[in-house]
């Protein structure tokens, strides 16, 4: 759930804009070397751009009682790292942002900030740790995306704390409220897009092993499903 | 491989109990409006801290009812789901047929064998056109 339209006042939505647009910059730059010298890896670029896609349109119920929904940037961040998912998850936005009142184009910068740039930063970060504190590949890609989509909504949640501090609790109280309405919904969700994420690595394991060989996800002697 | 399929049924099956859990405790019981969006709620929490704030811009498309925007939900959700099906599709072929044509045992070379007939028809298909230049 991205912030709607209008919902920011104008210089911070202009300051989140700022703060985006070098991230899909240098994002587009990635995807078209990405394309360039992987050519093989088009169609998994695009069927992570698909995850993503499907993710963002599933609202589930969660137990605080009301609904949100998944990101699917974790897959594309860890298998094309996080620059190129930015793009694709910016594209998402866009898609939702034009067709479905959803989210908003004067809010494109601060939601791009926080699921097309933060989460797949803050979910490549724990992906890495774990793989590299000797983790297998399947938890650390369940780490990877429930940081990647929890981390997305405590971003959101902060952005409008900032913009919209408690007259009482200043912005730590704001975020309190904030925090309760988009990081508590998103707990469980963030476990489903773990498990929907570690589901479709392992399809891939088994169908596409040479793609992740070439992307550095798999080693070679790992190929044995 | 059996074993495969089973696990990958039961995080399927995980991921929906997670779905249908809230509703099954009765997660929403007692609100004004049960199961609402958190964007929805983070607009009504806004008001409440700055009750003087003006949304200053709106959507430049509103679908028109909630029918058509669940429609277009649905249409974003099946353009993903298709393309991940199209996806796994060509993975799953492409890895089927991968053993015979780079196999280097004899089904190897009778893969490459039918290559062969195959490219000549391709030549004689294009052939109707060769003889008249």
């Amino acid at each position: 759930m991205h912030i709607a339209e209008g919902f920011l006042p104008p210089l911070h939505a202009a300051a989140w804009t700022v703060a985006a647009a070098p991230f899909v910059a240098h994002g587009v730059v990635r995807l078209n070397r990405q394309i360039k010298e992987n050519p093989e890896a088009k169609l998994l670029l695009g069927a992570s751009g698909a995850f993503c896609f499907v993710l963002s349109a599933l609202k589930i119920p969660s137990v605080t009682g009301s609904c949100s929904h998944p990101t699917g940037t974790g897959l594309g961040a860890i298998l094309f790292r996080p620059p190129v998912m930015t793009v694709l998850g910016t594209i998402t936005l866009l898609f939702q942002a034009l067709l479905l009142a959803h989210g908003g184009i004067t809010t494109l910068g601060a939601n791009a900030f926080s699921m097309a740039i933060v989460g797949p930063w803050a979910g490549y970060g724990a992906y890495t740790l774990v793989r590299r504190l000797g983790g297998g590949l399947l938890g650390a890609v369940f780490a990877g995306a429930f940081v990647a989509d929890l981390v997305t909504y405590c971003v959101t949640s902060a952005q409008l704390a900032l913009a919209f501090p408690d007259p009482a609790g200043g912005f730590t109280g704001a975020l309190t409220k904030f925090g309760a309405i988009f990081a508590v919904t998103q707990i469980p969700l963030a476990v489903s897009e773990g498990l929907l994420t570690v589901l479709v690595v392992r399809l891939l394991r088994s169908t596409s092993a040479a793609e992740l060989i070439r992307l550095r996800v798999l080693k070679e002697g790992q190929v044995a499903s | 491989m059996k074993r495969n399929v089973l696990i990958n049924l039961l995080l399927l099956a995980a991921v929906a109990a997670l779905a249908v859990l809230p509703l099954a405790i009765g997660s929403g019981e007692g609100k004004e409006e049960p199961f609402t969006g958190a964007d929805a709620q983070a607009e009504t929490a806004i008001t409440e801290l700055a009750p003087d704030y003006e949304p200053w811009f709106s959507s430049l498309y509103e679908p028109p009812s909630g029918e058509i925007e669940s429609a277009l939900f649905a249409l974003q959700a099946a353009i993903g789901a298709g393309f991940l099906g199209y996806y796994f599709g060509v993975a799953r072929t492409r890895n089927k047929l991968r053993p015979a044509s780079a196999g280097h045992t004899a089904p190897g070379r009778t893969a490459a064998s039918h290559v062969v007939p195959g490219s000549a028809a391709g030549r004689d298909a294009a052939g109707p056109g060769a003889p008249t230049s």
